[in-house]
């Protein structure tokens, strides 16, 4: 499938819409461009000329570059190692509108490879300052920044990209946009609308290994397809570090997780800062005497800091490797086959990279519209549905809250990210499937960090 | 204040430094790079560099910029320094032995080939890229780096089962699993438990180990029956012994000196010992004698044990026999540099299973008829469209270039007629060679649409992929690739070749 076409497809409809509609759509606006000789040189020998390996449907024309620095509308998220070299490629291939999503404010830990930062920027927002060097540095582009978490945004925003290249540092928050994407998807007669994809370009990476991939969304492998593609995130069993650490780790998570909370070191309900030196120069001498009690060697400040931010070690080289690769598929790989679709790096010795083709998952939770069937006994308490959301390598929910039309109406059954409704509904977790009024075939919805909708599961009673 | 930028570095570099740590990070700051040609590849290398903190670096590029320079490069803005390689060859080659390490960018193969004689004699590392279209190219021309910190991804353990060195034999024997308590038998490592259940095997074996898949099962099965049981005759949950039985693949790895540091003993290197030896050979001289007599046959004690499930304190004490262990026997080793050498520096054995050299063979070898790779490159070439055949095509357009002054197809109106002319540049170089390979005609009509671009994407990875190779060279730490790397932006593949 050619990206190129893609987008320039969807433009043409959504321009017939929107004179169908007579509604003026305003964009940031790109200012004057400057143009000079040869600025665009490189880029164009790929879309002007034709070649033997181009993709079937592509015909080189000025058109298409016209389209890059005229209409495409790139949003970009993340504006740090990734996002930071994503901006300055698609700047360099002649994509002149851009948005790019940050939360993020600007730390010195993010100057080694950050690059459009320096230390006078420490603090400001990283979205800010990342537009505001592209926009100088490159003429005539215009990045428009947005100090905002992804979920703030709703359909309206996201559905004005012509593709979203994603450089996260999460997995919730890419199942997120994930979800996001396909709930944009337009089904008409129980077939795809290709002008409702926008392509995903998501990237990755720690320490020397990285990973790009390409996802159309309703046609392609989508995140939570591959989920268990990701290293489980390590968590270590609570008797461990309240009884018997072994590791200097333990020792820094018994501090975190039960001696922080029990000494409130910095007051009644200041919760530990992994950015505070002073909060992890607690962490770190009291990691050190409970290493004491138990002859363990090895806490040091890095390790606490570490552990306590779940610190991923980064370096520029991979970024810039990774943003290189995950950019190709949406620029310069217009006119050729795009990535199909999943590429990992990794340069610990020599160079190795592998591409392959990741599969859909028939049913995928996410992604393949089929409903979600839930088999538990009638006896079967709350908590091990719940157990079941969480822990299942497929769903990998954070904290579901569940709902159900019970006697004709709504009823949370549990909900634990508002305290007092958690309170209130804790007891139903002990509840049987039967005591809470619940029947077989009874639709369940569930709603979770990790997707934007909430998601319909189907109760199937088993004796 | 110095504890001040000391903290301010650190905190600066902390992502990095847990990579390569303080030592890692003191080489890069000590080193002093040449880049050559400012190009779209050269400076997003350089930025690479320069961002983790690199000591120093001079840009040596004879070009003025133009408008199209501008668009794919996001570093000018001013001159260039004005001086051209091939001058400084001409003049004054000893320019360039100041250097820790030379990268050269979008050099004509005869300025690749000059240099490249004058870097091998000083000794001096050589790296050179190229980024052609959608084509990247990198080639590592080092006569000899050794790599002391591998980092390796997945490495075997080190836990001697199958020959328990005297302190090992001793603790595991003062356990006796038959007569503990339920806590403590379930909280035994497993690395205690298999060693304990391979004694009883060997005693009913001839003292032959579990060898084939159906002998080792059948230990998984010695081992389960260990597990407690209640007074129903039910067993118990002990999560230790899950642990010794998933864990047995690993506990009867033999003891075994990895190939590649066989063969670095066996080496000239290290039999020759000079003054002018690198403290690598050195340190690899004592490991070979430690090996001929404390080792009794084997490498020294690595001294670290995976975690497991075990209470605090019995984990500790086993986790102890296998440091002090470690710790002895490196004290061993560094009698053995002593006696080979006067000064003596810090010795760290726990590397010596991973030790590595890269030795590159010089361009001169890579380009001379005599010894060209044509094995590597005929092997390769039985598919038409391995990477193999873009090296050949990078090839055929310098030679391109050295007739011609110029590259094919970098005007529109020169890219068909350049394709018969580069056609016969791809005959004359595989006749040169004796090559017998076939060029699919796509690819020669490829490279000249090509036009010798540069864009920026694939600058951007090949710049990422060079400066990785340039620290790993600079630290010492990971392992480079020998010798020639092509990356292939149209299909994302890449491939490594050592010609």
């Amino acid at each position: 499938m050619n990206l190129l076409l893609f987008s320039l497809f969807r433009e043409k409809k959504r321009r017939r819409v929107v004179e169908l509609t007579e509604k003026m759509v305003v964009d940031g606006g790109t200012g004057t461009r400057c143009e000079w000789e040869g600025r665009w040189n490189h880029v164009r020998k790929f879309l002007e000329r034709s070649g033997p390996f181009t993709h079937p449907d592509f015909e080189a024309s000025t058109e298409s570059l016209q389209f890059m620095l005229d209409t495409c509308k790139i949003l970009v998220i993340g504006a740090g190692g990734l996002g930071c070299e994503l901006l300055k490629d698609l700047a360099l291939s002649g994509f002149c509108n851009i948005h790019v999503v940050d939360m993020d404010t600007i730390d010195v830990s993010n100057l080694n490879r950050q690059f459009l930062f320096r230390p006078k920027d420490v603090g400001r927002p990283k979205a800010d300052v990342a537009a505001e060097f592209i926009n100088s540095r490159i003429p005539g582009c215009c990045v428009v920044p947005h100090c905002k978490k992804i979920q703030d945004f709703d359909e309206t925003f996201y559905r004005q990209f012509h593709i979203i290249v994603c450089g996260l540092d999460s997995i919730v928050a890419r199942r997120w946009m994930n979800g996001m994407l396909l709930s944009l998807l337009v089904y008409e007669d129980g077939v795809l609308d290709p002008s409702s994809i926008i392509p995903l370009i998501d990237g990755g990476t720690e320490g020397f290994k990285g990973n790009a991939r390409v996802i159309l969304p309703g046609m392609t492998a989508c995140i939570d397809c591959t989920l268990e593609l990701y290293p489980p995130q390590i968590n270590f069993p609570m008797c461990t570090i309240a009884s018997m650490p072994r590791l200097p780790e333990h020792c820094i998570e018994y501090v975190r997780i039960l001696l922080w909370p029990k000494e409130k070191p910095f007051g009644d309900g200041v919760g530990l800062d992994g950015d505070d030196p002073d909060h992890i120069q607690w962490v770190y001498q009291k990691s050190l005497e409970r290493a004491a009690e138990f002859s363990i060697t090895g806490v040091t400040y890095r390790l606490t800091q570490g552990v306590v931010k779940r610190i991923i070690p980064a370096v520029a080289s991979t970024n810039a490797v990774i943003a290189g690769k995950g950019q190709n598929p949406g620029i310069v790989k217009f006119a050729y086959i795009p990535l199909n679709n999943y590429m990992v790096f990794n340069d610990v010795d020599g160079l190795y990279t592998y591409t392959f083709e990741a599969e859909r998952k028939e049913n995928c939770s996410a992604c393949s519209q089929v409903p979600q069937d839930l088999h538990f006994s009638p006896s079967s308490k709350l908590q091990e549905v719940l157990d079941y959301l969480t822990e299942s390598a497929s769903l990998q929910m954070k904290s579901p809250a569940i709902t159900a039309t019970v006697e004709g109406k709504n009823k949370t059954l549990y909900l634990q990210s508002v305290a007092s409704i958690e309170q209130r509904t804790r007891p139903n977790l002990s509840k049987t499937l039967k005591e809470l009024g619940l029947s077989d075939g009874q639709e369940l919805a569930i709603a979770d960090v990790t997707t934007p909708q909430t998601m319909l599961f189907r109760l199937s009673f088993t004796s | 204040t110095m504890a001040a930028t000391k903290t301010s570095k650190e905190q600066r570099y902390d992502r990095q430094l847990r990579l390569w740590g303080d030592h890692g990070q003191e080489a890069l700051e000590n080193a002093h790079v040449c880049l050559i040609n400012a190009t779209a590849t050269g400076t997003e290398t350089l930025k690479n560099l320069v961002l983790p903190g690199i000591g120093a670096f001079t840009i040596v590029d004879g070009h003025t910029v133009s408008g199209e320079d501008v668009g794919n490069n996001f570093f000018l803005s001013s001159s260039s320094i004005g001086k051209n390689p091939d001058k400084l060859l001409d003049n004054d080659p000893e320019f360039f032995h100041r250097f820790t390490l030379v990268i050269g960018v979008q050099l004509p193969e005869s300025t690749c080939l000059r240099l490249g004689s004058v870097l091998w004699s000083a000794s001096v590392p050589f790296l050179v890229c190229k980024t052609y279209g959608l084509i990247g190219y990198m080639r590592l021309v080092v006569k000899e780096h050794t790599v002391i910190e591998s980092h390796p991804d997945n490495a075997l353990e080190d836990l001697r089962l199958d020959q328990p060195f005297a302190e090992l034999k001793s603790h595991i024997q003062s356990y006796d699993l038959e007569s503990m308590e339920k806590k403590d038998h379930s909280h035994t490592p497993w690395i205690i438990i298999v060693a304990k259940y391979l004694e009883k095997w060997l005693s009913e074996h001839n003292s032959q180990p579990p060898k084939n898949y159906k002998e080792k099962e059948a230990f998984r099965q010695l081992i389960r029956q260990g597990i407690l049981k209640n007074d129903n005759d039910v067993p118990e949950d002990e999560e230790n012994f899950e642990e010794a039985v998933k864990n047995v693949n690993t506990a009867l790895n033999p003891t075994k000196i990895p190939t590649a540091v066989e063969d670095l003993i066996n080496s000239e290197q290290c039999s020759n010992i000079t003054s002018q030896s690198a403290s690598f050979w050195v340190m690899l001289r004592a490991i070979k004698e430690f090996i001929q007599s404390e080792g009794n046959g084997s490498l020294p004690v690595r001294g670290t044990i995976p975690d497991m499930i075990a209470d605090s304190q019995k984990f500790i004490n086993l986790q102890n026999v296998y440091r002090e262990k470690a710790m002895q026997d490196a004290a061993a080793v560094s009698k053995h540099v002593e006696c080979i050498l006067q000064s003596v520096g810090k010795v760290s054995c726990k590397n010596a299973s991973f030790l590595r050299v890269v030795c590159c063979r010089s361009l001169a070898e890579e380009y001379s008829v005599d010894s060209v790779n044509k094995d590597e490159i005929t092997s390769y070439m039985d598919s038409p469209d391995s990477e193999m055949v873009l090296y050949l095509m990078l090839r055929a357009v310098d030679r391109f270039y050295q007739q011609h002054s110029r590259y094919p197809g970098v005007y529109n109106y020169q890219v068909e007629e350049d394709i018969s002319k580069l056609k016969l540049c791809v005959n004359s170089l595989l006749q040169e060679y004796s090559l017998n390979v076939n060029i699919k005609d796509d690819y020669i009509h490829e490279f000249c649409r090509y036009g010798a671009a540069e864009p920026h994407t694939v600058a951007a990875f090949l710049g990422g992929s060079a400066a990785q190779e340039v620290i790993k060279i600079i630290s010492h730490q990971f392992v480079p690739f020998n010798n020639t790397f092509i990356y292939n932006a149209m299909s994302q593949t890449s491939a490594t070749f050592q010609l």
